[in-house]
């Protein structure tokens, strides 16, 4: 079968979510100086180099099939902060990221969904010298403005699938968005580091990842791709907000996929981790 | 430049020429520098002649099949030792630095030489701390003490335990019982000194001798007050045990009363003097002091003369080494339910920054951390890096590879400690630093301070048994705790608690110094010595967030027949340490200080300074054991956070919020130290090892920098560690840091390797 069709089979469930995600893509009208966020949090080598204070905002058009944040996924669950509240709090680990050679990662939901706040913060740390990272699915790309990708030192790009209709079964929407924008970070020379989820059955399709890895290679401001093997450690944060895990039957890949994956991007030039 | 080389080989040619006639070389040829030559002054010696070491670890050599083939022999005889709890014991002979013949692992390849007792992991009895501690540990595995000891230490020869408990009061005995005041070195040795075992190297003991019958002779013109009779005798019986242990090294062969004239007789000198005082004293820690930097120059002067290679240094580092990993004591199954995996804590402060500027790191604190591949990873020594961001970036990439792949090494703040108490200062234990020689501790355990509250609030009523313990106070009432009511009877509490511990203090001290004196110990010290009280606290982020819930939240008091509060229900939420909050943290930054203020108003012990520490190692667990619900939601018999940690679950924001928590308790009011245990799992610091590397030194640099004082890193995934729960015999050496020191997984009871799983891990998803 292939990844798109078994897409289609994942039945009403993503039905549902994906229409949800259509919805998030018309938030209501936000107060200025305000997002609406799930959470932030201290990473160490998850969310950019080095330790990074990483803000999840609320929100997300795409229902990605192995989402692992789905509490992320609706703006009404999270809670409404300003982005002197978001300071206040970065200001406290400001010292130690300088230190530690890390920085602030906004990452998601998807922070492009709330494009103002997310400039807004990514202004304020960039003038604080702290180093910034944008998380993103690239897919809401064009609500990035110039000034917000000028304070962003990092982008985390996440390429899920270079086989639109691929693309779009795994996450409800199409796949132009990403590829566009991808296109106009290089033409930036903004670094970027590409995530690409691995995940059997539905990603690692040899043609798929051949795709991506053209595509990538192409780029020229694509510091690595960061291979990210598919895990089920979420299916206990779906079990709490009563969503049905989405890849019951799906196993992380073994070694041996991965070492293919690595190999395809190796080919291509491509560093990849 | 020509004309220095020369003149090296021509002095090594000579040396050698000269040793081929049976005559040893110049033991100081080559040194640098007056200042250390008369005296005793090892730090002005190293200052003078040490060579920093900015490079990496390329050079380093791995071990040789003579090294493998000793440490299997060891290796061999570990798994009867863990199936039988001890592997032998000498229960006829009480220890002394010359009661035991020679003994070897492997006498044809050993090249550093001396057990404890006449063969390895066979261990001493040592009555004079306590007789029923002997007596129990031996019961505990089958054996009995010689009767004839037995007799000796009942009818002619009072011990240190028997004295304690001639003096406590009952009071003292009660919060001992009720486990509100635990841990007490009250009957067995006290530990934590460290001789300057050095010395032997660099001066012999005959210079030794000399200058202690100096340190003597300067005594005679003082009136015969107590202190001055008490310094008199001690400074002889110092002599006394310098002496032994001149016999002691000659039984082996060996001169120590000249200074050490090669890198392996320094090691050996050092080596010698250190295991004098493990035959010595059964000593809670008996850590080994800041050595290797000591020991580089030695060694860095036979590579330069060409006597040795590198692969010879590795060697007689590994073979040291060894040795320092079969220190055993014979203990009580209690005494191993406190502070599991049989830790003797052998701890070696190792790199570090000179007060000068140039790092303290040489070519031998990287072959120290060698010795954890080249024998694999081990809980002792106990490898404690010395941490400042300006050490060189080389070597805080090498522990922090080191720590990834082992879990072995311990952290603590060079930059707090070098100013405070200079830089030739070493670890004792966990965390507690004091300049090597000239500063020893009065080892005082610590109390428990989530019980204290419960006490408070139950007017010094036991929450468990009901039995009044503290003093009768007016317990609280009311369906609701009221912030401002429990701090007050909070602080009645632990003004009475600070106080019976003080004095439960000064009485150990007082008869430990009287019946069981660390002669060894105190002659490699200057006289006079300073002491320091060293106090405890446990439970710390249970009272923190205990007090937090009843400042934040609503705690509704749940008692029982009798009126005594038993449990608690919370209605709402509150911040807890451990999430970088001030509304929380600044709770046990008050705890800290004002226990702290508490201990100062009662005199120490031979004017001793009062210190503390937020220290439990393993006890956590018993602490738990041993409290009630407290009004935090923690439930009755669950583990304390371990020292200064967060409570597992309660950090939310990763590593870096909890340990920013952590760095903000004073440092100035806890000067015993503050330990941080942390367990992260490898994708917790990156997704390649470079990264993980680099993340790792950032984590330190950036909490080091933040005032952090102390950090063990444990880097392990939680499956691997339910596999050893199971399968001990797999994961004979894997290793993990608990709490100011390393135990062996598999040596764990099977309550404590279950806290060390439940503990919070740090991953990455």
């Amino acid at each position: 079968m292939n990844p798109a069709a078994r897409c289609e089979q994942m039945t009403g469930d993503h039905e549902t979510a994906l229409r949800q995600g259509e919805a998030e893509l018309r938030p209501p009208p936000a107060p200025p100086g305000t997002g609406v966020i799930s959470s932030w949090d201290l990473s160490i080598g998850v969310d950019g180099p080095g330790t990074r204070f990483t803000v999840f905002t609320a929100g997300c058009p795409l229902r990605c099939l192995y989402c692992q944040n789905p509490e992320t996924w609706r703006m009404r669950d999270g809670r409404r902060v300003t982005v002197d509240e978001v300071m206040d709090e970065v200001g406290k680990y400001r010292r130690f990221l300088t230190v530690a050679h890390g920085g602030v990662t906004i990452s998601g939901g998807e922070p492009l969904l709330q494009p103002g706040f997310t400039a807004e913060v990514l202004r304020r740390c960039r003038e604080i010298g702290l180093h910034t990272a944008l998380d993103t699915s690239g897919f809401l790309g064009e609500r990035a403005g110039d000034a917000l990708l000028a304070d962003t030192d990092l982008v985390l790009l996440d390429i899920k699938s270079s086989d639109p209709a691929t693309y779009h079964g795994l996450t409800g929407a199409p796949l132009e968005p990403t590829l566009r924008f991808a296109r106009r970070l290089a033409a930036l020379g903004r670094p970027t580091w590409v995530r690409f989820v691995l995940v059997p059955g539905l990603t690692d399709d040899p043609g798929n990842v051949e795709g991506i890895a053209r595509f990538v290679a192409g780029l020229g401001n694509v510091e690595h791709v960061d291979v990210l093997p598919y895990h089920r450690m979420a299916a206990e944060k779906y079990r709490r907000l009563g969503l049905p895990f989405p890849l019951p039957g799906v196993l992380p890949p073994g070694p041996e996929l991965l070492e293919r994956v690595h190999a395809q991007f190796r080919a291509h030039g491509v560093t990849s981790i | 430049m020509t004309s220095t080389t020369n003149a090296t080989s021509t002095v090594a040619v000579r040396n050698t020429s000269a040793e081929r006639r049976g005559v040893a070389p110049a033991p100081w040829r080559g040194f640098r520098g007056e200042g250390w030559r008369t005296g005793v002054d090892v730090r002005a010696f190293i200052q003078d002649n040490y060579l920093p070491y900015v490079g990496d670890e390329s050079f380093l050599a791995g071990p040789t099949d003579r090294t493998l083939a000793v440490w299997r022999k060891i290796t061999d005889l570990l798994p009867e030792e863990r199936r039988r709890g001890i592997y032998d014991v000498d229960a006829s002979t009480p220890s002394s630095i010359t009661a035991h013949a020679p003994g070897y692992i492997d006498r044809d390849r050993e090249l550093i030489v001396g057990l404890q007792t006449d063969a390895p992991l066979k261990r001493a009895i040592m009555p004079a701390g306590g007789l029923r501690m002997v007596e129990n540990g031996l019961a505990a595995y089958g054996y009995t003490l010689d009767p004839k000891v037995k007799e000796i230490f009942t009818l002619y020869r009072k011990t240190h335990n028997d004295g304690v408990f001639d003096a406590y009061t009952p009071e003292i005995r009660a919060a001992r019982r009720a486990g509100i005041i635990t841990g007490l070195p009250d009957a067995y040795g006290r530990g934590r000194i460290i001789g300057d075992y050095r010395r032997v190297a660099l001066y012999g003991v005959a210079h030794l001798v000399t200058a202690k019958k100096a340190e003597l002779r300067a005594l005679e013109g003082a009136f015969a007050s107590d202190a001055v009779i008490r310094d008199r005798e001690e400074l002889s019986e110092q002599v006394r045990a310098l002496e032994e242990l001149r016999r002691m090294a000659a039984s082996y062969g060996h001169d120590v009363s000249r200074p050490a004239a090669t890198a392996r007789e320094a090691i050996q000198w050092l080596y010698f003097a250190y295991l004098a005082a493990v035959k010595e004293q059964n000593g809670a820690a008996m850590s080994l002091g800041r050595t290797s930097t000591f020991v580089d120059v030695y060694l860095q002067r036979d590579l330069e003369e060409g006597r040795i290679t590198e692969q010879q240094a590795q060697e007689l580092v590994d073979d040291f080494v060894i040795k320092l990993r079969i220190v055993r004591f014979l203990r009580t199954p209690e005494y191993d339910q406190l502070f599991s995996g049989d830790p003797t804590w052998v701890t070696e402060s190792i790199g570090g920054m000179g007060a000068d500027g140039r790092t303290l790191v040489t070519r031998t604190s990287y072959r120290y951390l060698q010795t954890l591949r080249n024998l694999g990873p081990a809980p002792e020594p106990n490898l404690t890096v010395f941490w400042s961001a300006r050490l060189p970036e080389p070597f805080k990439r090498f522990c922090a590879r080191l720590s990834i792949e082992t879990s072995s090494i311990q952290y603590e703040s060079d930059d707090l400690m070098r100013p405070v108490h200079g830089d030739d200062t070493a670890i004792a234990c966990c965390v507690s630093a004091a300049p090597v020689g000239r500063q020893m501790q009065f080892f005082g355990a610590r109390v428990n301070l989530a019980k204290t509250l419960l006490y408070a609030i139950n007017g010094g009523r036991d929450e468990m048994t009901g039995e009044q313990i503290g003093p009768v106070t007016e317990p609280l009432r009311g369906e609701y705790l009221d912030h401002d009511r429990v701090m007050a009877a909070f602080e009645t509490m632990i003004a009475w608690l600070a106080q019976t511990y003080v004095e439960a203090l000064n009485i150990i001290h007082y008869m430990h110094d009287r019946y069981a004196y660390e002669r060894i110990e105190m002659a490699l010290h200057d006289h006079p010595v300073k002491r320091t009280l060293a106090c405890g606290i446990a439970g710390l982020s249970v009272a923190a967030d205990s007090l937090s819930a009843v400042k934040h939240a609503r705690v509704r008091v749940i008692r029982d027949d009798s009126g005594l509060a038993v449990d608690y229900d919370i209605e709402g939420d509150f911040p807890a340490y451990g999430n970088n909050d001030d509304r929380a943290d600044d709770i046990a930054v008050g705890l800290v200080r004002s226990f702290m203020t508490e201990i100062r108003r009662h005199p120490a012990y031979r004017g001793a300074e009062h210190t503390q520490s937020v220290l439990t190692i393993t006890s956590n667990v018993v602490y738990g054991r041993h409290t009630g619900n407290t009004p935090d939601g923690r439930r009755a018999g669950e583990p304390f956070a371990p020292g200064a940690n967060p409570m597992n679950g309660r950090d939310r924001h990763g590593l870096v919020a909890s340990a920013l928590s952590v760095a903000k308790l004073p440092y100035d009011q806890a000067g015993d130290g503050i330990s941080l245990t942390n367990t992260v799992t490898p994708e917790g610091l990156g997704r390649t090892e470079q990264e993980r590397v680099g993340n790792l030194v950032g984590v330190l640099d950036g909490y080091t920098d933040a005032g952090g004082f102390h950090m063990n890193v444990n880097v392990l995934n939680r499956a691997m560690l339910l596999d050893a729960m199971e399968h001990p015999d797999r994961y004979p050496q894997l290793t993990i840091r608990v709490s100011g020191y390393a135990v062996n997984f598999v040596r764990l009871t099977r309550e404590q390797q279950q806290d060390v799983v439940d503990r919070t891990f740090h991953g990455s998803l």
